[in-house]
């Protein structure tokens, strides 16, 4: 009896270690091509944003790590800082807007030097199909009205949906969705306006320590 | 206890049909349904992860002591299905990022874990195989069914997102019904079940109908006969 326990024990290892080897080497198959992907994935997400011919610099080589939970939405937001001839020329924020109709809504904000709006997408959000995802760019072309906005065009006090008197188009059965990205970018944009100088300086010294 | 090969194609594609008749692996089924892609992807991904599982459990079955084949069975499936992820992140990563997350999900899949248990565990190593493929195949097309209806009917495209799984030259596969709005409802979680439902209605329908008329056919007979006399 006891040698019959023994013995499926022995068995019962045996197939942990076979299953165990299984997903190990798999894993060392796969490891550097997914990575490899999700960088890909991320620049094409980048350069959809930045136009090419903007940056000169690796923009996914040293991004910052910052912690503005009032402005990002998060304790920690990725942020990547692009140059072109050593000055600064973009910068692509994470942000995550909590007050989306069902849940956040994560974005993607690129400005350029000048705080001026390079472009806008959503990279994930719970909004209701058919209503509120018309944020998505495959739904509608909305979220692309808000390349070449910036502070001051339209004025601080016009961003807002039109339903709030402001100068974005809300969309017919949902306003909540709209007005929590516009909310959102402007966010960003005032938080550019206040960190930029000191945020391209902690770039510029994390680009110089570790090249 | 000898089942043909014809028996096996049939009974996964229809009489047995996993989704159809069994019921088994609803969460996964239920949750990628909303477009034909996605129900596709996930069905295939199932079918892979079936024959392999029914293989391996087939050839150890013989090796096994019944007191742990249970759990040497959950060990093996665990092990493929995290093999199929980590490939399906590798080579079809796009579609892998939406539906990474039902990806594990085929662990909890009843139907691989009742194929082992019920079929391959007794069956030879091509009959098994064969089940497998067939089981995960029927499985697959409910899905496809499924999500290619809920799509349409939902926001009146078919194949939308193809290219995340054929390539860009797929992305011209998407049908697209002009001035259509969409019933969004058939997107939406109950559009699933609502949907599930009317499938395996058809199917005894079907089934019925067809008895109806063999037995109908096997009337015929009689009644020529009975005129006769």
């Amino acid at each position: 009896m006891s040698r019959n326990i023994l013995v499926s024990a022995l068995i019962l290892g045996l197939f942990g270690f076979i299953g165990a080897t299984l997903v190990a080497v798999t894993e060392f198959g796969t490891h550097d091509r997914i990575l490899e992907n999700e960088r890909q994935a991320l620049l094409r997400q980048l350069y959809e944003i930045v136009p090419k011919q903007q940056v000169d610099n690796d923009i996914l080589a040293h991004p910052l790590t910052v912690n503005a939970r009032e402005a990002l939405g998060r304790e920690s937001s990725l942020v990547y800082v692009g140059e072109k001839g050593k000055q600064l020329s973009a910068m692509v924020f994470e942000a995550t807007v909590p007050d989306g109709y069902s849940g956040p809504i994560r974005l993607l904000v690129g400005v350029d030097g000048n705080g001026v709006l390079l472009g806008t997408r959503v990279i994930a959000h719970k909004e209701t199909p058919g209503l509120g995802d018309k944020i998505e760019k495959e739904k509608s072309d909305w979220i692309l009205g808000f390349t070449g906005k910036s502070l001051t065009d339209p004025k601080l006090d016009r961003w807002k949906v039109k339903k709030d008197g402001g100068d974005f188009d809300q969309f017919t059965g949902a306003t909540v969705t709209p007005r929590a990205v516009v909310n959102g970018v402007k966010r960003v944009l005032l938080y550019f306006d206040q960190q930029r100088d000191a945020l391209y300086k902690e770039y510029l010294e994390k680009a110089k320590t570790n090249p | 206890m000898s089942t043909s090969y014809r028996e096996i194609v049939n009974n996964g594609l229809w009489t047995n049909n996993q989704a159809l008749v069994a019921l088994l692996g609803l969460c996964p089924l239920l949750a990628t349904s909303n477009t034909a892609i996605n129900g596709l992807g996930l069905g295939l991904a199932t079918t892979l992860v079936l024959v392999l599982s029914n293989t391996t459990v087939s050839l150890i079955r013989n090796l096994v002591r019944p007191e742990v084949r249970l759990p040497v069975f959950v060990l093996i499936i665990a092990s493929f299905v995290t093999a199929v992820e980590l490939s399906m992140n590798a080579w079809f990563h796009d579609l892998y990022k939406i539906l990474g997350i039902f990806i594990p999900l085929i662990v909890t899949n009843c139907a691989i874990i009742g194929r082992a248990e019920a079929f391959a565990s007794k069956n030879t190593v091509p009959k098994a195989a064969l089940d497998g493929f067939m089981m995960g195949i029927g499985f697959a097309a409910v899905l496809f069914t499924l999500g290619a209806s809920r799509e349409l009917i939902g926001q009146g495209t078919l194949f939308s997102g193809a290219h995340l799984m054929f390539g860009e030259m797929a992305r011209s596969w998407t049908v697209e019904i002009a001035d259509y709005k969409g019933v969004l409802l058939a997107i939406l979680p109950p559009g699933a079940f609502l949907g599930l439902g009317s499938l395996i209605a058809l199917k005894n329908w079907i089934d019925k109908s067809r008895k109806e008329r063999v037995r109908k056919e096997a009337a015929v007979p009689g009644e020529q006969q009975a005129a006769a006399t």
